[in-house]
């Protein structure tokens, strides 16, 4: 670095009586604390533009029947998502039935069995795990069970999801139990609680609210996937109960009517997307606020 | 960890009479946890479990390799190493190369950090040196809101806003600057390898931002103030006293921020034009391999065509792995403290 060793020479060695700093210098300054106000702007402003357009497009898109009906064909206008709304919250509950046990279970594992070389494997396996591309998991979970079932299906949909889901709650279930004083669990064995008691009684639950949070955060994050979900539910025009058979999905919705080519569709679109990130928050804050309130909280 | 080799004292509660009021609270209060003796049965069931867990987390990327591997044996046989270096995409006459999509993913994301780099290092500089420490908090909560946006919703807002945008603004301007690079040329269909990249920096700015952010905070603060002691103005201290010292950290961060870019899939499928061509200019449409994916994994009617596939998921899968392994070692050679020196 030639250019950076000279310039720690000349503030090392500074002239004698240096007045104050150089015009040029402060002139950098001030350019670069603007450049850097800049970027803040230009990063914000899609932000904005995105949460604009979804209210501004969706708002006009949604009634009555956008939430209770399926899908018309093409040409007749109405029609809703209702199907994909319901579909989504199933292959969802799937996904969580999967995903949040073994996640926490990999958690607890981390950080009170894992506290050697065991532990650093899976830690660095669920952070490379949570890097592989949702579609790879697709790919995966297509093989896992639509393969063997022979048609799409809200289970793989739900597999698929859960397998996003496993190393992000693992991950921050133990550092969430990392933060538990080693004194309480001390406390518990020394009133003679065994060690699985500790753990789910005390530990646990002290730790109930950060664990609840991190569980809530991998759902948001699954809960608007579609790449994983394109070859596994794949999708559904109408209305499905049955968990071995192909199902709508909100996110594949959204995708399906995006890239046609019809009007109609487009502001169906623009609502599903709507409708999409509103329940998505609405269940982060719904658990937020049950956590809050106690009914959900631990210790 | 030695807690199981603790001897457990067994209580005996003196029973208080039968019946009373009082007798019953101390019950109900100490029977759940004090209960008489303690076996060792559960709690060995118990870790057992818990490991159990620890190892399906193994288990699943052993049963990700396995999937991929056994299900691209075909193509891998029948084409081996030539799948990646042709550019020829033909299912009608069963003849796969992988070439146009492993060039539109490198394209894509590269063109992606060109643009979220310098803005995603500008923010965390902005907030963790320059911002007054009320907005602080805001900032990088709003930042932060970008992540939680499902990439289908991004894909939605790329076709119905920002392409027209190209299309009528930055591209003939672009056209008109820079069209003498070659880069800039063609017409503007607004959708393109230049749509797909500006929607992939929208998407991984956040990513980088926040871990460049973290890596800026646990430069020491006597860092600074010694390089702001020596005189320097702020932008001196900032570039000698932080950025230099967090260097193989923001190195880190923009890799993770590669490898989000590598694999992601459905906003870069709805802009990006889906053809498996290879193009000088990025105003042209291109296709990458999550988008191919995306598009024809549902409709590929033989074996070869579904191997193929595969084979190009195993090839992203095995490129997203190596790129956020390295980018976790390099973040966390700062965050836990080592001198970063050593790395960069």
């Amino acid at each position: 670095m030639p250019d950076t060793n000279s310039n720690s020479a000349a503030v090392l060695n500074p002239p004698i009586n240096m007045p104050s700093v150089s015009l040029r210098r402060r002139v950098m300054d001030h350019v670069m604390t603007g450049v850097a106000v800049l970027t803040v702007l230009l990063v914000l402003l899609p932000l904005f533009a995105i949460f604009a357009y979804l209210i501004y497009k969706g708002i006009g898109s949604i009634n009555i029947a956008f939430l209770t009906q399926t899908p018309k064909p093409v040409g007749e206008a109405g029609g809703g998502m209702a199907n994909a709304i319901v579909g989504s919250m199933v292959i969802l509950a799937i996904a969580s039935l999967l995903g949040v046990p073994l996640g926490i279970g990999a958690g607890i594992f981390l950080s009170e069995y894992g506290r050697n070389r065991y532990g650093d494997i899976v830690r660095f396996i669920s952070d490379v795990l949570n890097g592989v591309p949702s579609i790879v998991i697709g790919i995966v979970a297509y093989g896992l069970v639509v393969m063997r079932q022979k048609h799409f299906s809200a289970l793989a949909g739900g597999v698929a999801l859960a397998i996003m889901m496993i190393p992000t709650i693992a991950r921050t279930t133990e550092q969430m139990l990392l933060l538990v004083p080693q004194a309480i669990r001390e406390a518990a064995y020394g009133l003679g609680v065994s060690r699985w008691r500790t753990t789910l009684s005390i530990t646990l639950r002290t730790a109930a609210s950060g664990v609840i949070t991190g569980v809530m955060l991998a759902f948001a994050r699954v809960a608007g996937e579609t790449a994983p979900l394109l070859f596994t539910a794949f999708g559904n025009q109408f209305w499905n109960w049955k968990t071995d058979q192909p199902t709508a999905a909100l996110s594949l919705q959204i995708f399906t009517y995006a890239i046609s080519p019809f009007d109609e569709w487009h502001r169906q679109a623009w609502a599903g997307a709507l409708v999409l990130i509103v329940l998505i928050v609405g269940a982060v804050a719904a658990v937020r606020v049950a956590v809050r309130h106690g009914t959900l909280s631990g210790a | 960890m030695s807690n199981q080799a603790l001897p457990r004292p067994r209580f005996n509660t003196p029973a208080p009479e039968r019946g009373t009021k009082a007798a019953l609270k101390v019950e109900a209060r100490t029977t759940p946890l004090l209960h008489g003796k303690v076996s060792e049965i559960p709690d060995v069931f118990f870790g057992a479990a818990m490991r159990l867990c620890g190892l399906a987390v193994v288990a699943l990327l052993g049963l990700i390799v396995y999937q991929l591997v056994v299900g691209s044996q075909l193509s891998w046989h029948a084409f081996g190493w030539k799948f990646f270096g042709q550019s020829d995409w033909n299912p009608v006459e069963d003849h796969y190369g992988a070439l146009p999509f492993i060039y539109g993913t490198i394209v894509s994301s590269l063109l992606a950090l060109v643009i979220a780099v310098p803005l995603s290092i500008g923010v965390a500089v902005f907030i963790t040196e320059m911002c007054p420490m009320r907005l602080r908090g805001a900032l990088s909560f709003t930042t932060e809101l970008l992540a939680a946006i499902p990439s289908v919703v991004y894909g939605l807002w790329a076709i119905f806003v920002l392409v027209p945008m190209l299309r009528e603004y930055a591209q003939p301007f672009l056209a008109r600057m820079l069209g003498w690079t070659g880069l800039f040329t063609g017409p503007p269909y607004g959708i393109g390898m230049l749509a797909a990249g500006v929607i992939l920096a929208i998407m991984i700015i956040p990513i980088i931002s926040s871990i460049t952010r973290e890596v800026l905070t646990v430069v020491p603060q006597h860092q600074r103030e010694a390089v702001l002691a020596l005189g320097a103005t702020r932008w001196e201290m900032i570039r000698m006293g932080v950025l230099r010292n967090a260097r193989a950290g923001i190195v880190g961060a923009v890799i993770l921020g590669l490898g989000r870019a590598l694999g992601e899939t459905m906003a870069v499928t709805m802009v990006i034009g889906n053809r498996p061509e290879i193009a000088k200019s990025l105003f042209a449409p291109g296709y990458t391999m999550a988008s191919v994916l995306a598009n024809e994994f549902t409709e590929a009617t033989g074996d070869l065509y579904l191997s193929a596939l595969i084979e190009i998921g195993l090839a992203l899968f095995f490129v997203t792995i190596v790129v956020n392994a390295l980018a976790r070692l390099m973040v966390w050679s700062v965050t836990r403290g080592q001198p970063a020196r050593s790395l960069a």
